[in-house]
């Protein structure tokens, strides 16, 4: 009930009625009407039922609320896309130790800069966020998902990669704000590095051109 | 039409035994047939009604309280009941090893027999009263002290403090509200000049156009009130639940209860608190009577089962209105307040009588039980000022 309604019926006729009641025992008669009323009131005024009614309505959760961590790809394809370089930051700095990072090789046995294995238990996870701090590719983020239960103890808790990679258009939906800070972030990064990029580039084509002028010098 | 759904119950009966009197049943059996379809209508009707009551009740608790209440199992959560049931009976019965094993098994059974023995004198229609008693309040209220047993059995026999502090609570409850109880009976057995429900009934028939019902006169209204409070303590509800308050004494007399024996309790709680409901209606809101002459073509146990369940509905209304009382309030209130109303209203109802029925007899009462209000309320609503607390022993 907000303010106004209340106001609004203790000014109307029947209100002031009942609140000028003085006998003893008016108390039991006031209570049964509040009662009274908001039984009525419940079947005509809908803004009363404050109840989700759950499985039919989903609840809106706050922009901010979060569960467990999922990562995050570009593109269309999750392999490709990972954003994930796999340096294991995340995993050294969780608290409950909840992440398991294996590295992917090549045939070669060389390091690749992708995770083979990238699990996470949700059941030991206590949804800190240290991870999404911590991660300096904007990789790691906290989902919101919460029907995460299951009739099996230990296999179907531990999320693997493939159920950890979530789209970026999905981190767009669940937290818009932050999703959008995130990309500028990235996308400042990218032209950061590209100016860099453009003028090491320049800097070696004078360098270049320099050394070139300086051996036709001689020549000359 | 009406006429047949008057008399349809007992011609359904006739019938029955005419059929199995036409195979030649022997005369014993007939007998014995009869009284079983009686019986068994009765704990039908109140079973299903304690069935309809204990989803209705969450229904109308939670619109009270702006909450949609169960809605999931069946249409509109209709079907709760059965999910209940099956909950309850597959529920693991346990009996506390110190617990008197006998006695404990026993206190549900016995909880159970008087709520159905009192449905016998009720008068559910014009023809239809399963037993006719010429003392039947008396029978009614004699019967229902059986649950006082009961529910003190529950509480000895689990061996557990809270149990026990329940029961005797539930003991100091019910004996007390018992008197008040009774009083306001007997005003309504005084003025009809019978203790046969029946008679009670018909005494109370249509005063020209308008309802002669006993809730309509002065002293037929305040005894209504003092018996309705008294019907909520006796059937230990809201605001008179304190024997299982649930805030200090986990679950009072039930506390040692689970499984089926829980839902016997509840059950015979249940079907207790309609017998009283009945017989409210039968004493103060004309039984089975019609509200007006031109609405008699309806059945008239329709109007007594639509009467008893407008009671017990507004039992719900009580319940989700008035927080718990503190135990000394409760027996404070039933001794200080409604024992010396009811023989206040008692008097009334003998001048209404002896003023000849009419207005005379209408102001005499009203002033009596007015005088007697005014006078025994002025004891509650004493303001109660606050005083610095003295310590005894700490300083």
């Amino acid at each position: 009930m907000n303010e106004q309604k209340t106001s609004r019926w203790s000014e109307s006729f029947a209100g002031r009625l009942l609140s000028g009641l003085r006998f003893p025992g008016a108390g039991l008669v006031k209570g049964l009407a509040v009662t009274a009323r908001n039984f009525v009131g419940s079947y005509f005024e809908k803004d009363r039922l404050l109840t989700e009614l759950y499985p039919e309505q989903r609840p809106r959760l706050p922009e901010n609320s979060r569960s467990f961590p999922f990562l995050i790809y570009d593109g269309n394809d999750p392999e490709a896309g990972m954003r994930c370089v796999s340096c294991k930051i995340c995993e050294k700095e969780c608290p409950p130790q909840c992440i398991y990072i294996v590295q992917d090789r090549d045939a070669a046995g060389k390091a690749l800069k992708r995770p083979r294995v990238f699990n996470i238990d949700i059941s030991v996870c206590m949804s800190c966020q240290i991870c999404v701090e911590v991660c300096p590719f904007e990789s790691i983020r906290m989902d919101q998902v919460f029907e995460a239960s299951s009739y099996d103890r230990f296999g179907s808790l531990v999320l693997t990669k493939r159920d950890l990679l979530k789209s970026n258009e999905y981190y767009h939906g669940i937290h818009p704000t932050e999703a959008a800070e995130t990309d500028a972030r990235i996308e400042a990064d990218r032209k950061k590095k590209e100016a860099a990029a453009a003028a090491k580039a320049a800097k070696a084509a004078e360098t270049a051109k320099a050394a070139a002028e300086k051996k036709e010098a001689p020549a000359a | 039409m009406s006429e047949f759904l008057e008399t349809a119950p007992v011609w359904l009966k006739d019938w029955v035994l005419g059929l199995l009197a036409g195979f030649g049943v022997p005369g014993w059996i007939l007998d014995l047939v009869a009284a079983g379809m009686v019986v068994g209508t009765c704990i039908g009707i109140f079973l299903g009604l304690f069935a309809l009551m204990s989803v209705m009740e969450r229904k109308i608790l939670a619109r009270c309280q702006n909450r949609y209440g169960p809605n999931r199992v069946g249409p509109f959560g209709l079907f709760q009941p059965v999910a209940d049931g099956i909950k309850m009976i597959t529920k693991e019965d346990i009996v506390p090893a110190a617990a008197d094993r006998v006695v404990h098994f026993l206190a549900p059974v016995v909880m159970m027999v008087p709520a159905l023995l009192v449905l016998a004198i009720l008068p559910y229609g014009r023809d239809l009263v399963p037993v006719q008693l010429d003392a039947g309040i008396l029978y009614f209220f004699a019967v229902g002290a059986g649950t006082e047993v009961a529910v003190f059995m529950a509480g000895w026999s689990s061996n557990n403090k809270y149990s026990v502090i329940g029961a005797m609570r539930a003991i100091a409850q019910m004996i007390s509200y018992e008197m008040p109880l009774v009083i306001a009976a007997l005003t309504a057995a005084m003025v009809s000049g019978s203790l046969a429900p029946q008679a009670i009934v018909e005494a109370q028939g249509p005063a020209g156009f308008l309802p002669g019902w006993y809730v309509f006169t002065p002293w037929g209204f305040v005894a209504a009130l003092i018996f309705y409070t008294c019907a909520l303590a006796e059937s230990n509800r809201c605001p008179f639940d304190l024997p299982e308050g649930e805030s200090e004494l986990v679950a009072g007399h039930l506390t040692e209860y689970s499984g089926f024996k829980y839902a016997t309790f509840f059950m015979a709680e249940y079907i207790g608190m309609f017998a009283i409901c009945g017989l409210f209606v039968t004493l103060f809101l004309g039984g089975w009577q019609a509200p007006l002459p031109a609405l008699g073509f309806v059945p008239s146990w329709v109007w007594f089962f639509a009467k008893v369940c407008a009671v017990a509905g507004s039992m719900v209304w009580v319940r989700a209105t008035l927080p718990r009382l503190r135990i000394d309030h409760m027996l404070g209130f039933a001794w200080k307040f409604l024992l010396p109303m009811g023989f206040v209203t008692f008097l009334a109802a003998a001048c209404w009588h002896y003023a000849g029925r009419g207005p005379a007899g209408w102001l005499a009462s009203l002033a009596i039980v007015g005088a007697a209000y005014v006078a025994l309320s002025a004891n509650f609503s004493r303001r109660f000022s606050l005083e610095r607390r003295v310590y005894q022993f700490s300083e």
